[in-house]
Protein backbone atom coordinates (compact mmCIF):
# COMPACT_ATOMS: atom_id res chain seq x y z
CA UNK A 1 0.00 0.00 0.00
CA UNK A 2 1.31 3.77 -0.71
CA UNK A 3 2.43 5.22 2.20
CA UNK A 4 2.75 8.79 2.44
CA UNK A 5 5.16 10.57 5.72
CA UNK A 6 4.85 13.76 6.77
CA UNK A 7 7.60 15.03 9.02
CA UNK A 8 6.26 17.56 12.06
CA UNK A 9 2.80 17.37 13.45
CA UNK A 10 1.66 21.46 14.27
CA UNK A 11 -0.63 23.16 11.80
CA UNK A 12 1.24 22.24 8.11
CA UNK A 13 1.79 18.33 9.23
CA UNK A 14 -1.81 18.03 10.83
CA UNK A 15 -3.97 19.53 8.27
CA UNK A 16 -1.71 17.64 5.34
CA UNK A 17 -2.55 14.74 6.48
CA UNK A 18 -6.35 15.81 6.98
CA UNK A 19 -6.70 16.99 3.53
CA UNK A 20 -4.86 13.52 2.21
CA UNK A 21 -8.01 11.83 3.66
CA UNK A 22 -10.47 14.40 2.75
CA UNK A 23 -9.30 13.88 -1.13
CA UNK A 24 -9.56 10.68 -1.12
CA UNK A 25 -5.90 9.56 -0.51
CA UNK A 26 -6.35 5.84 0.23
CA UNK A 27 -2.68 4.86 1.85
CA UNK A 28 -1.00 4.65 4.98
CA UNK A 29 -0.41 8.13 6.47
CA UNK A 30 2.13 8.52 9.27
CA UNK A 31 2.69 11.59 11.31
CA UNK A 32 6.12 12.25 12.83
CA UNK A 33 6.50 15.12 16.04
CA UNK A 34 9.10 15.59 18.02
CA UNK A 35 7.33 16.71 20.78
CA UNK A 36 5.54 14.18 22.87
CA UNK A 37 2.50 16.43 23.43
CA UNK A 38 -0.60 16.18 20.75
CA UNK A 39 -0.21 18.29 18.15
CA UNK A 40 -1.64 21.78 19.14
CA UNK A 41 -1.39 25.62 17.03
CA UNK A 42 0.85 28.01 17.86
CA UNK A 43 -0.75 31.36 17.62
CA UNK A 44 -2.22 31.07 21.16
CA UNK A 45 0.92 30.74 22.87
CA UNK A 46 1.97 34.71 22.73
CA UNK A 47 -2.09 35.27 23.35
CA UNK A 48 -4.82 33.20 24.97
CA UNK A 49 -2.30 30.45 25.75
CA UNK A 50 0.17 32.95 27.97
CA UNK A 51 -2.72 35.21 29.60
CA UNK A 52 -3.56 31.92 31.01
CA UNK A 53 -7.32 31.77 29.29
CA UNK A 54 -7.15 29.36 26.74
CA UNK A 55 -5.41 25.23 27.59
CA UNK A 56 -3.68 22.49 26.18
CA UNK A 57 -6.70 20.98 25.40
CA UNK A 58 -8.07 24.31 23.73
CA UNK A 59 -5.22 24.64 21.61
CA UNK A 60 -5.23 20.85 19.95
CA UNK A 61 -5.28 20.44 16.39
CA UNK A 62 -5.78 16.42 16.38
CA UNK A 63 -6.63 13.82 19.52
CA UNK A 64 -5.25 10.28 19.50
CA UNK A 65 -8.85 9.31 18.98
CA UNK A 66 -9.58 11.88 15.95
CA UNK A 67 -5.97 10.74 14.34
CA UNK A 68 -7.09 6.98 15.05
CA UNK A 69 -10.56 7.46 13.10
CA UNK A 70 -9.16 9.37 10.42
CA UNK A 71 -6.68 6.45 10.33
CA UNK A 72 -3.60 8.61 10.85
CA UNK A 73 -0.73 7.30 12.73
CA UNK A 74 0.57 9.43 15.27
CA UNK A 75 4.36 9.01 15.80
CA UNK A 76 5.25 11.25 18.87
CA UNK A 77 8.41 12.24 20.90
CA UNK A 78 11.37 11.47 18.94
CA UNK A 79 12.42 13.69 16.15
CA UNK A 80 13.61 12.95 12.31
CA UNK A 81 16.96 13.07 12.11
CA UNK A 82 17.52 12.21 8.56
CA UNK A 83 16.58 11.36 5.34
CA UNK A 84 17.50 8.78 2.79
CA UNK A 85 16.27 8.62 -0.42
CA UNK A 86 17.64 6.00 -1.81
CA UNK A 87 15.92 3.91 0.44
CA UNK A 88 12.85 5.85 0.52
CA UNK A 89 12.77 6.14 4.33
CA UNK A 90 13.12 8.89 7.07
CA UNK A 91 15.11 7.72 10.29
CA UNK A 92 14.26 8.81 13.96
CA UNK A 93 16.26 9.82 16.97
CA UNK A 94 15.18 6.74 18.34
CA UNK A 95 16.35 4.49 15.39
CA UNK A 96 13.03 3.97 13.66
CA UNK A 97 12.93 4.10 9.88
CA UNK A 98 9.76 4.95 8.51
CA UNK A 99 9.54 4.30 4.79
CA UNK A 100 7.44 6.18 2.50
CA UNK A 101 6.64 6.79 -1.18
CA UNK A 102 6.01 10.63 -0.40
CA UNK A 103 7.61 12.76 2.03
CA UNK A 104 6.18 15.71 3.01
CA UNK A 105 8.55 18.31 4.94
CA UNK A 106 6.71 20.23 7.42
CA UNK A 107 9.41 20.98 9.94
CA UNK A 108 8.25 25.00 10.54
CA UNK A 109 10.93 26.75 11.88
CA UNK A 110 12.64 27.61 15.49
CA UNK A 111 12.91 31.49 17.01
CA UNK A 112 16.38 32.64 15.89
CA UNK A 113 18.54 32.40 18.99
CA UNK A 114 19.29 35.09 21.03
CA UNK A 115 23.26 36.26 20.24
CA UNK A 116 23.19 38.14 24.28
CA UNK A 117 23.20 33.82 25.16
CA UNK A 118 20.55 32.68 27.01
CA UNK A 119 21.13 33.03 31.03
CA UNK A 120 18.12 32.21 33.27
CA UNK A 121 15.14 34.64 32.82
CA UNK A 122 15.84 34.76 29.02
CA UNK A 123 13.05 33.23 27.15
CA UNK A 124 11.83 32.52 23.35
CA UNK A 125 8.06 31.61 22.77
CA UNK A 126 7.81 28.70 20.00
CA UNK A 127 6.13 25.65 21.65
CA UNK A 128 3.73 25.12 24.56
CA UNK A 129 6.92 24.15 26.95
CA UNK A 130 8.44 28.00 25.66
CA UNK A 131 4.95 29.55 26.88
CA UNK A 132 3.77 27.36 29.55
CA UNK A 133 7.77 28.61 31.08
CA UNK A 134 7.00 32.61 30.17
CA UNK A 135 3.61 31.92 31.59
CA UNK A 136 5.29 31.01 34.54
CA UNK A 137 7.46 33.38 34.60
CA UNK A 138 5.29 36.18 34.22
CA UNK A 139 3.10 35.28 36.91
CA UNK A 140 6.01 36.28 38.78
CA UNK A 141 6.06 40.12 38.03
CA UNK A 142 8.20 42.22 35.62
CA UNK A 143 10.10 43.83 35.01
CA UNK A 144 9.63 42.24 31.21
CA UNK A 145 12.18 43.21 28.67
CA UNK A 146 11.17 42.28 25.64
CA UNK A 147 13.69 42.17 22.55
CA UNK A 148 12.53 42.59 18.81
CA UNK A 149 9.19 44.52 17.56
CA UNK A 150 7.68 41.83 15.67
CA UNK A 151 4.36 40.27 16.07
CA UNK A 152 4.94 37.80 18.77
CA UNK A 153 7.55 40.38 20.59
CA UNK A 154 4.22 42.91 20.13
CA UNK A 155 1.86 40.24 21.44
CA UNK A 156 3.83 39.01 24.40
CA UNK A 157 4.51 42.83 25.72
CA UNK A 158 0.71 43.25 25.12
CA UNK A 159 -0.25 40.02 26.66
CA UNK A 160 2.01 40.67 29.91
CA UNK A 161 0.57 44.39 30.36
CA UNK A 162 -2.84 41.98 30.57
CA UNK A 163 -1.51 40.45 33.36
CA UNK A 164 -1.06 42.99 35.32
CA UNK A 165 2.73 43.50 35.02
CA UNK A 166 3.18 47.53 35.12
CA UNK A 167 6.76 47.44 33.97
CA UNK A 168 6.94 46.38 30.16
CA UNK A 169 9.82 47.75 27.59
CA UNK A 170 10.07 46.44 24.09
CA UNK A 171 13.13 47.13 22.39
CA UNK A 172 13.91 47.08 18.74
CA UNK A 173 17.15 48.07 16.96
CA UNK A 174 14.29 50.07 14.31
CA UNK A 175 13.10 53.24 14.82
CA UNK A 176 9.40 51.94 14.89
CA UNK A 177 7.55 48.26 15.06
CA UNK A 178 6.52 45.77 12.94
CA UNK A 179 9.18 47.28 10.69
CA UNK A 180 9.77 44.20 8.13
CA UNK A 181 5.86 44.41 7.12
CA UNK A 182 5.06 48.19 7.27
CA UNK A 183 6.43 51.90 6.01
CA UNK A 184 7.56 53.30 8.71
CA UNK A 185 4.63 55.89 9.17
CA UNK A 186 1.95 53.42 9.25
CA UNK A 187 4.04 51.34 11.64
CA UNK A 188 4.51 54.28 13.82
CA UNK A 189 1.18 53.48 15.10
CA UNK A 190 1.24 50.98 16.72
CA UNK A 191 4.63 52.80 18.53
CA UNK A 192 1.65 55.01 20.02
CA UNK A 193 -0.36 52.08 20.47
CA UNK A 194 2.24 50.47 22.51
CA UNK A 195 2.70 53.61 24.62
CA UNK A 196 -0.77 54.43 25.54
CA UNK A 197 -1.24 51.28 26.99
CA UNK A 198 1.89 52.00 29.15
CA UNK A 199 4.66 49.71 27.41
CA UNK A 200 7.99 51.71 27.12
CA UNK A 201 9.14 51.56 24.01
CA UNK A 202 12.81 51.80 22.88
CA UNK A 203 13.07 52.29 19.60
CA UNK A 204 16.11 52.86 17.61
CA UNK A 205 18.42 51.21 19.92
CA UNK A 206 19.68 48.07 19.75
CA UNK A 207 20.91 45.32 22.47
CA UNK A 208 24.49 45.02 23.42
CA UNK A 209 24.17 42.40 25.91
CA UNK A 210 22.19 40.46 28.70
CA UNK A 211 24.13 40.19 32.01
CA UNK A 212 22.94 38.33 35.00
CA UNK A 213 23.13 40.10 38.01
CA UNK A 214 21.98 38.95 41.94
CA UNK A 215 18.40 40.60 41.43
CA UNK A 216 18.21 38.71 38.10
CA UNK A 217 19.04 40.00 34.58
CA UNK A 218 20.66 43.58 33.12
CA UNK A 219 20.22 44.20 29.73
CA UNK A 220 22.58 47.55 28.08
CA UNK A 221 21.48 49.37 25.20
CA UNK A 222 23.57 50.88 22.63
CA UNK A 223 23.15 54.08 23.63
CA UNK A 224 24.37 53.59 27.18
CA UNK A 225 20.88 52.66 29.08
CA UNK A 226 20.64 49.69 31.27
CA UNK A 227 17.40 47.92 31.69
CA UNK A 228 16.91 45.79 34.73
CA UNK A 229 14.76 43.03 33.79
CA UNK A 230 13.65 40.46 36.19
CA UNK A 231 12.30 38.34 32.16
CA UNK A 232 13.87 38.94 28.77
CA UNK A 233 12.17 37.76 25.74
CA UNK A 234 13.83 37.46 22.52
CA UNK A 235 11.61 37.71 19.97
CA UNK A 236 14.05 38.24 16.97
CA UNK A 237 12.68 35.76 14.23
CA UNK A 238 12.68 32.66 13.37
CA UNK A 239 15.05 30.23 11.16
CA UNK A 240 13.23 27.35 8.94
CA UNK A 241 14.10 23.51 10.24
CA UNK A 242 15.73 22.41 7.46
CA UNK A 243 19.04 21.69 8.64
CA UNK A 244 18.06 17.52 9.56
CA UNK A 245 18.17 17.30 5.23
CA UNK A 246 21.44 18.47 5.10
CA UNK A 247 23.31 15.40 4.04
CA UNK A 248 20.08 13.75 2.17
CA UNK A 249 20.74 16.06 -1.60
CA UNK A 250 17.56 17.96 -0.78
CA UNK A 251 18.31 21.42 -1.98
CA UNK A 252 17.53 24.03 0.47
CA UNK A 253 18.36 28.07 0.86
CA UNK A 254 16.69 29.42 3.95
CA UNK A 255 13.78 26.73 3.73
CA UNK A 256 13.38 23.91 1.52
CA UNK A 257 13.35 24.69 -2.17
CA UNK A 258 10.51 23.72 -4.09
CA UNK A 259 8.31 24.37 -6.96
CA UNK A 260 4.98 25.84 -7.73
CA UNK A 261 3.62 22.53 -6.53
CA UNK A 262 5.41 22.75 -3.46
CA UNK A 263 7.47 20.06 -4.36
CA UNK A 264 11.45 19.58 -3.98
CA UNK A 265 13.06 20.75 -7.04
CA UNK A 266 15.53 17.98 -6.04
CA UNK A 267 13.08 15.29 -5.65
CA UNK A 268 9.70 14.67 -6.95
CA UNK A 269 8.66 12.28 -4.13
CA UNK A 270 9.44 15.33 -1.56
CA UNK A 271 6.93 18.34 -0.85
CA UNK A 272 7.43 20.70 1.76
CA UNK A 273 4.74 22.86 3.07
CA UNK A 274 4.17 25.97 6.27
CA UNK A 275 7.02 27.96 7.40
CA UNK A 276 10.03 25.73 6.43
CA UNK A 277 9.09 25.93 2.31
CA UNK A 278 10.11 28.00 0.16
CA UNK A 279 8.39 27.19 -2.66
CA UNK A 280 7.95 29.59 -6.35
CA UNK A 281 4.94 31.75 -5.87
CA UNK A 282 3.64 31.67 -9.60
CA UNK A 283 1.77 34.94 -9.45
CA UNK A 284 4.87 36.90 -7.82
CA UNK A 285 7.47 35.46 -10.09
CA UNK A 286 9.80 34.67 -6.85
CA UNK A 287 10.92 32.29 -4.46
CA UNK A 288 9.11 32.94 -0.57
CA UNK A 289 8.53 31.93 2.12
CA UNK A 290 6.11 32.47 4.57
CA UNK A 291 5.49 32.28 8.26
CA UNK A 292 1.73 32.67 8.29
CA UNK A 293 -0.67 30.25 10.37
CA UNK A 294 -3.28 30.27 6.65
CA UNK A 295 -0.39 29.64 4.44
CA UNK A 296 0.78 26.54 5.86
CA UNK A 297 -2.91 25.52 5.85
CA UNK A 298 -3.65 26.67 2.50
CA UNK A 299 -0.45 24.98 1.11
CA UNK A 300 -1.38 21.86 3.41
CA UNK A 301 -4.49 21.31 1.14
CA UNK A 302 -2.43 21.62 -2.28
CA UNK A 303 -0.16 19.46 -1.58
CA UNK A 304 -2.34 17.06 -0.40
CA UNK A 305 -4.20 17.44 -4.04
CA UNK A 306 -1.30 17.07 -5.62
CA UNK A 307 0.45 13.99 -4.18
CA UNK A 308 -3.40 12.50 -4.49
CA UNK A 309 -3.78 14.05 -8.43
CA UNK A 310 0.11 13.60 -9.67
CA UNK A 311 -1.93 14.50 -13.32
CA UNK A 312 -3.97 17.41 -12.60
CA UNK A 313 -0.95 19.24 -10.15
CA UNK A 314 -2.12 22.57 -8.56
CA UNK A 315 0.14 25.84 -7.89
CA UNK A 316 0.36 27.22 -4.64
CA UNK A 317 0.05 31.02 -5.39
CA UNK A 318 -2.11 32.52 -2.07
CA UNK A 319 -3.01 35.93 -1.43
CA UNK A 320 -0.62 36.44 1.92
CA UNK A 321 -2.90 36.55 5.23
CA UNK A 322 -1.78 37.01 8.69
CA UNK A 323 -3.17 38.42 11.81
CA UNK A 324 -1.71 39.80 15.23
CA UNK A 325 -4.08 40.39 18.27
CA UNK A 326 -2.55 43.25 20.58
CA UNK A 327 -4.01 44.18 22.97
CA UNK A 328 -8.36 44.60 22.02
CA UNK A 329 -6.59 45.63 18.76
CA UNK A 330 -7.26 43.52 15.33
CA UNK A 331 -4.44 43.61 13.18
CA UNK A 332 -4.45 42.07 9.88
CA UNK A 333 -2.22 42.38 6.58
CA UNK A 334 -3.46 40.73 3.14
CA UNK A 335 -1.08 40.40 0.21
CA UNK A 336 1.80 42.86 -0.30
CA UNK A 337 2.38 45.75 2.38
CA UNK A 338 4.93 48.25 3.21
CA UNK A 339 8.41 49.07 1.60
CA UNK A 340 8.24 51.10 -1.72
CA UNK A 341 4.79 50.89 -2.08
CA UNK A 342 2.74 53.69 -1.86
CA UNK A 343 0.01 53.80 0.54
CA UNK A 344 -3.78 55.60 1.11
CA UNK A 345 -5.72 55.18 4.65
CA UNK A 346 -9.04 54.70 5.06
CA UNK A 347 -10.66 55.57 8.38
CA UNK A 348 -13.17 53.72 9.77
CA UNK A 349 -15.95 54.30 12.05
CA UNK A 350 -13.60 55.19 15.38
CA UNK A 351 -10.51 56.19 13.23
CA UNK A 352 -8.54 56.33 16.28
CA UNK A 353 -8.79 52.29 16.77
CA UNK A 354 -10.65 51.56 13.16
CA UNK A 355 -8.69 51.98 9.87
CA UNK A 356 -7.48 50.26 6.65
CA UNK A 357 -4.35 51.18 4.74
CA UNK A 358 -4.11 50.19 0.92
CA UNK A 359 -1.34 49.18 -0.54
CA UNK A 360 -0.46 49.99 -4.57
CA UNK A 361 2.09 49.52 -7.01
CA UNK A 362 3.74 51.61 -9.18
CA UNK A 363 0.68 51.29 -11.81
CA UNK A 364 -1.85 52.61 -8.79
CA UNK A 365 -2.64 48.98 -8.79
CA UNK A 366 -3.60 47.70 -5.57
CA UNK A 367 -1.93 44.88 -4.25
CA UNK A 368 -2.51 44.32 -0.25
CA UNK A 369 -3.67 45.96 2.74
CA UNK A 370 -3.69 46.64 6.91
CA UNK A 371 -6.63 46.76 8.54
CA UNK A 372 -7.10 47.33 11.80
CA UNK A 373 -10.28 46.22 14.01
CA UNK A 374 -12.45 46.23 10.50
CA UNK A 375 -13.97 43.12 9.73
CA UNK A 376 -15.53 44.07 6.92
CA UNK A 377 -12.76 45.95 5.16
CA UNK A 378 -10.64 42.79 5.64
CA UNK A 379 -13.04 40.71 3.78
CA UNK A 380 -13.49 43.31 0.76
CA UNK A 381 -9.54 43.54 0.64
CA UNK A 382 -9.37 39.88 0.57
CA UNK A 383 -12.30 39.23 -1.81
CA UNK A 384 -10.75 42.09 -3.90
CA UNK A 385 -7.16 40.46 -4.21
CA UNK A 386 -8.30 37.09 -4.33
CA UNK A 387 -10.26 37.80 -7.52
CA UNK A 388 -7.77 40.14 -9.29
CA UNK A 389 -4.84 37.85 -8.14
CA UNK A 390 -3.74 37.92 -12.09
CA UNK A 391 -5.25 41.45 -13.19
CA UNK A 392 -4.64 44.18 -10.04
CA UNK A 393 -7.43 46.47 -9.47
CA UNK A 394 -6.80 50.00 -9.56
CA UNK A 395 -6.80 51.03 -5.90
CA UNK A 396 -8.97 53.82 -6.58
CA UNK A 397 -11.72 51.57 -7.20
CA UNK A 398 -10.97 49.66 -3.72
CA UNK A 399 -11.06 53.16 -2.33
CA UNK A 400 -14.49 53.35 -2.88
CA UNK A 401 -15.15 49.41 -2.33
CA UNK A 402 -13.83 50.10 1.61
CA UNK A 403 -15.51 53.40 2.14
CA UNK A 404 -18.72 51.76 1.44
CA UNK A 405 -17.71 49.11 4.11
CA UNK A 406 -17.86 51.60 7.15
CA UNK A 407 -20.55 50.45 9.34
CA UNK A 408 -23.29 53.04 10.10
CA UNK A 409 -21.74 54.96 13.32
CA UNK A 410 -23.66 53.87 16.35
CA UNK A 411 -24.60 55.80 19.27
CA UNK A 412 -22.67 55.25 22.08
CA UNK A 413 -23.98 53.39 24.55
CA UNK B 1 -27.12 16.71 3.16
CA UNK B 2 -24.81 18.00 5.75
CA UNK B 3 -25.53 20.96 8.21
CA UNK B 4 -22.69 23.93 9.54
CA UNK B 5 -22.27 24.83 12.60
CA UNK B 6 -20.83 27.76 14.03
CA UNK B 7 -19.49 28.83 17.44
CA UNK B 8 -20.34 32.23 17.59
CA UNK B 9 -18.49 32.79 20.56
CA UNK B 10 -15.12 31.67 19.80
CA UNK B 11 -15.14 33.58 16.11
CA UNK B 12 -12.76 36.07 16.27
CA UNK B 13 -13.22 37.29 12.44
CA UNK B 14 -10.32 35.85 10.78
CA UNK B 15 -12.59 35.52 7.74
CA UNK B 16 -10.70 32.89 6.53
CA UNK B 17 -14.31 30.85 5.90
CA UNK B 18 -15.01 33.55 4.02
CA UNK B 19 -12.65 32.89 1.55
CA UNK B 20 -12.61 29.35 1.16
CA UNK B 21 -16.48 29.48 0.67
CA UNK B 22 -18.51 32.80 0.68
CA UNK B 23 -21.57 31.38 -0.47
CA UNK B 24 -21.71 29.63 3.19
CA UNK B 25 -19.73 32.63 5.16
CA UNK B 26 -19.75 36.01 5.83
CA UNK B 27 -19.20 38.28 8.41
CA UNK B 28 -20.67 40.86 10.24
CA UNK B 29 -19.72 44.68 11.22
CA UNK B 30 -19.19 43.54 14.56
CA UNK B 31 -16.72 40.54 12.92
CA UNK B 32 -18.64 37.29 13.80
CA UNK B 33 -19.25 34.67 11.02
CA UNK B 34 -22.90 34.73 9.60
CA UNK B 35 -24.11 31.43 8.06
CA UNK B 36 -26.05 32.46 4.52
CA UNK B 37 -26.89 28.85 4.60
CA UNK B 38 -26.97 25.73 7.12
CA UNK B 39 -27.50 22.83 5.15
CA UNK B 40 -24.73 21.68 2.63
CA UNK B 41 -25.22 19.76 -0.66
CA UNK B 42 -23.22 16.30 -0.72
CA UNK B 43 -21.64 17.88 -3.80
CA UNK B 44 -20.12 21.08 -1.58
CA UNK B 45 -19.45 18.80 1.50
CA UNK B 46 -15.62 18.69 1.43
CA UNK B 47 -15.34 22.27 -0.28
CA UNK B 48 -17.32 23.60 2.66
CA UNK B 49 -15.11 21.20 5.01
CA UNK B 50 -11.82 22.70 3.82
CA UNK B 51 -13.46 25.91 4.67
CA UNK B 52 -14.34 25.22 8.18
CA UNK B 53 -10.73 23.23 8.59
CA UNK B 54 -9.20 27.32 7.89
CA UNK B 55 -10.60 28.11 10.70
CA UNK B 56 -8.11 29.32 13.18
CA UNK B 57 -10.17 28.94 16.35
CA UNK B 58 -12.23 25.91 15.18
CA UNK B 59 -15.65 27.76 15.46
CA UNK B 60 -17.26 25.66 12.67
CA UNK B 61 -17.91 22.58 12.60
CA UNK B 62 -19.56 20.21 9.29
CA UNK B 63 -22.02 17.71 10.70
CA UNK B 64 -24.37 14.81 9.24
CA UNK B 65 -27.68 15.82 8.83
C1 LIG C 1 4.00 32.40 19.34
C2 LIG C 1 3.52 32.40 17.93
C3 LIG C 1 2.42 33.18 17.58
C4 LIG C 1 1.96 33.20 16.25
N1 LIG C 1 0.87 33.95 15.94
C5 LIG C 1 0.41 33.98 14.67
C6 LIG C 1 -0.73 34.75 14.33
O1 LIG C 1 -1.31 35.44 15.16
N2 LIG C 1 -1.16 34.72 13.05
C7 LIG C 1 -0.54 34.00 12.08
O2 LIG C 1 -0.95 34.01 10.92
N3 LIG C 1 0.56 33.25 12.38
C8 LIG C 1 1.03 33.22 13.65
N4 LIG C 1 2.13 32.47 13.96
C9 LIG C 1 2.78 31.70 12.89
C10 LIG C 1 2.13 30.33 12.71
O3 LIG C 1 1.89 29.75 13.95
C11 LIG C 1 3.06 29.46 11.87
O4 LIG C 1 3.09 30.00 10.58
C12 LIG C 1 2.59 28.01 11.82
O5 LIG C 1 2.65 27.43 13.09
C13 LIG C 1 3.43 27.21 10.83
O6 LIG C 1 3.09 25.88 10.93
P1 LIG C 1 4.11 24.73 10.53
O7 LIG C 1 3.37 23.46 10.79
O8 LIG C 1 4.65 25.00 9.20
O9 LIG C 1 5.35 24.88 11.50
P2 LIG C 1 5.48 24.80 13.08
O10 LIG C 1 4.26 25.35 13.72
O11 LIG C 1 6.79 25.39 13.41
O12 LIG C 1 5.50 23.25 13.39
C14 LIG C 1 6.55 22.41 13.02
C15 LIG C 1 6.50 21.19 13.90
O13 LIG C 1 7.52 20.28 13.50
C16 LIG C 1 8.21 19.81 14.62
N5 LIG C 1 9.57 19.43 14.19
C17 LIG C 1 10.61 20.26 13.90
N6 LIG C 1 11.69 19.53 13.51
C18 LIG C 1 11.33 18.23 13.56
C19 LIG C 1 12.00 17.01 13.27
N7 LIG C 1 13.26 16.98 12.84
N8 LIG C 1 11.32 15.84 13.43
C20 LIG C 1 10.01 15.85 13.86
N9 LIG C 1 9.34 16.99 14.14
C21 LIG C 1 9.99 18.16 13.99
C22 LIG C 1 8.18 20.97 15.59
O14 LIG C 1 8.36 20.57 16.93
C23 LIG C 1 6.77 21.49 15.36
O15 LIG C 1 5.82 20.83 16.17
C24 LIG C 1 2.62 32.43 15.27
C25 LIG C 1 3.74 31.66 15.63
C26 LIG C 1 4.18 31.64 16.94
C27 LIG C 1 5.38 30.80 17.30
Amino acid sequence: MARTVIVGASVGGVRTAQALRAAGYPGEIALIGDEDVPPYDKPPLSKALLAGTATLDSVGLLTAEAAAAAGIELVLGSPATRLDRKQHQVLLADGTAEPYDALVIATGARPRPSPWGTPRGVHVVRTLADARALAAALRAGGPLVVVGAGFIGAEVAATALGLGLDDVTVVDPMSVPLSRVLNPEVATIFGTLHAERGVSARFGVGVTDIREIPAGLEVGLDDGTVLPAATVVVGIGAVPNDDWLADSGIATEDGVLCDRFCRSVSDPHVWAVGDVSRWWHPGHGQTMRLEHWTNAVEQAVVVAHNITHPHELRSHAPVEYVWSDQYDWKIQLVGRTGGELAHVRVDGTNPHRSFAVLYSDESDRFVGALVVNWPKALITCRRVLTKTATEPAPVGQVHTLVENARPPARAAS
Amino acid sequence: MAVVKADLAACQGYANCVVGAEDVFDIDDDGIVVLLKTTIPDADRTRVEEAARSCPVSALVIEDD
